[in-house]
């Protein structure tokens, strides 16, 4: 089983409640960040590092300057303006090749490109799988590919919870292929709803099954009703709200998941959205 | 001259910040987050003009197509495949290269165009606001947001970046001749601050942060930043007003203290990039 946590706009609370939910479970779930771009979850865990890998996204092409003789044909070939003068520009280069397939003197090879490394650590909470990629590299979709690939080797039988990326683009829609559920964190306001819209577009495309939670909901009541009704009219389970509560940002600060923090109100509410959702895919309820 | 606003972290603030910066400095406001964008919720434009974005695609002549599969093995992004019977296309993963097309010496390949999003263009008030839209479904955000900033007017032009590290945000930094840093001060927020400084750096672009969502308990951030020698442009107040104003889609200006933090903002952008 797989369950993806995505958001459309950023900064709603995927990372807290992707956590909180993995808690929940203690022991019996593997943990994968798959925003890869700005990595959070592995910030909780202190684990020992079971694996560690280097992982190439593409490639780059690498011109050699003693055979190159400025004919300039690689330029005129390139669609992403990523040589000239025989330069390669590392940031505009997508590794397509195009160039080396033009150029008389043989003188451009592709080369794979280190983009990220992939972590797996593993502490008493069980197995977290993260990436650290490389600071403006590519390649995200298949980075994540591969990450749900090695989720799936340590999990077994066991539940997978995915910390998605904000957006509706390349890494949400690796995040979200092929996954059993998605549960959607939004906000109620108009930002929120906007990218609501457009998440659940995406999930309705991929086919799949969609569950809507309203974090810091009591900041516009008047929006999280909206959101509501919105759900209902698309058909969408609607699974709770998380009112505004202080002990998140202390969450976040002292690095200790919502859980641990068994009075506070988001806790409270993230339990009862995760039984909700449990109880629409016919899993046992948490203890 | 163009600002980008950006983050690193999703929803610390960029698009409060670009969309209050605009009015202020008088400046065209441009949405490049084209996955979410919402700049227009808040600025409220009338849109006057929308143009395509479109990529070229490759279609397979079944009849000059000889099935040698020089197209496939020479595609580096799986957008071809070789069933036996003909060439398959997965046209969501092809990036508009052209290579299949190099190598086919049976002349088989043409290229069509498909859209993927589309590019507005409107006024509010006195500012003139663009974005560009990624029609949902499409993976590739980079052709819409390359199109949207080609066309980008002469000015000062503030440029409401995606959020993260790789590839959506490189595309627009690329046009960019400053940046501004928009964080919170939490773990998450400085982690991720950290990442957008070293991308900003990568580009030798001069940089400064606004803190958001600023309470006294997060003076060991300021330090840090002091410590790193690294320009504050300002703090905006964590309080709950803001919060509700924006989520009813409104800009902050008409608030008078919160109008003066990016009216001090603004001053500090315009002697710090030299920009008027």
């Amino acid at each position: 089983m797989q369950l993806t946590v995505i958001s459309g706009k950023g900064g709603t609370g995927k990372t807290t409640i992707a956590v909180a939910i993995a808690e929940l479970e203690k022991g019996q779930v593997v943990k994968t960040d798959c925003d890869v771009d700005a990595p959070n979850m592995y910030l909780y865990y202190q684990g020992k590092t079971r694996e560690a890998e280097s992982f190439s996204g593409g490639n780059k092409a690498i011109v050699d300057d003693l055979i190159c003789n400025d004919c300039g044909q690689c330029q005129e070939v390139c669609k992403f303006d990523a040589i000239e003068n025989g330069k390669v520009s590392y940031f505009n280069c997508e590794g397509c090749g195009a160039c080396t397939l033009v150029c008389p003197q043989e003188a451009i090879r592709l080369l794979p490109e280190k983009t990220a490394d992939i972590i797996v650590t593993e502490n008493t909470d069980g197995f977290l799988i993260y990436a650290q990629m490389e600071i403006g590299s590519e390649g995200s979709g298949r980075l994540i590919t591969v990450l749900r690939k090695k989720a799936q080797r340590y999990a077994g039988d066991n539940l997978i919870v995915i910390d998605g990326s904000p957006g509706i683009g390349c890494p949400v829609i690796a995040s979200l292929t092929d996954t059993d559920a998605a549960l959607v964190v939004t906000e109620p306001t108009q930002s929120g709803l906007e990218d609501l819209r457009r998440i659940v577009g995406l999930c309705k495309q991929l086919r799949t099954e969609t569950f809507v939670c309203v974090n810091k909901a009591d900041i516009n009541e008047e929006m999280t009703k909206q959101i509501e009704g919105y759900c209902q009219t698309e058909n969408i389970s609607f699974v709770g709200k998380v009112p505004y509560d202080e002990t998140v940002f202390r969450s976040i600060n002292e690095l200790k998941p919502i859980v641990y923090y068994e009075e506070s109100a988001a806790n409270k509410a993230i339990e009862q959205i995760w039984n909700n959702v449990k109880d629409s895919l016919g899993l046992s309820p948490s203890q | 001259m163009n600002i980008a606003i950006l983050s690193g972290k999703g929803g610390t603030g960029k698009t409060t910040v670009a969309v209050n910066l605009a009015q202020i400095l008088q400046a065209n406001y441009i949405d490049c987050d084209v996955e979410e964008p919402n700049g227009f919720i808040f600025l409220k434009p009338t849109v006057q003009k929308s143009e395509q974005v479109k990529v070229k695609y490759p279609v397979i002549d079944k009849d000059r197509c000889n099935l040698c599969g020089k197209c496939v093995q020479v595609c580096q992004f799986n957008a071809l495949f070789n069933s036996g019977k003909g060439i398959l296309t997965l046209e969501k993963l092809c990036h508009s290269c052209e290579a299949c097309g190099i190598v086919c010496k049976e002349e088989a390949i043409q290229f069509a165009d498909r859209e993927i999003g589309s590019i507005e263009e409107g006024q509010s008030a006195n500012l003139k606001c663009f974005r560009g839209i990624l029609n949902v479904g499409e993976p590739m955000a980079v052709p819409v947001i390359k199109q949207l900033l080609a066309a980008a007017p002469a000015g000062l032009n503030l440029l409401d970046c995606p959020p993260g590290t790789s590839c959506n945000a490189v595309s627009a930094l690329q046009y960019a001749d400053a940046a501004v840093l928009v964080t919170e001060p939490s773990v998450f927020g400085f982690h991720d601050l950290k990442m957008a400084i070293k991308l900003v750096q990568g580009f030798n672009l001069p940089f400064g942060i606004v803190l958001n969502k600023w309470s006294p308990e997060g003076s060991s951030y300021k330090e840090y930043l002091d410590k790193e020698n690294i320009k504050i442009l300002g703090f905006i107040p964590n309080t709950r007003e803001i919060a509700e104003e924006y989520s009813k889609g409104n800009t902050l200006n008409e608030i008078p203290e919160i109008n003066k933090v990016f009216s001090d903002i603004a001053r500090e952008i315009t002697e710090v990039f030299k920009c008027n």
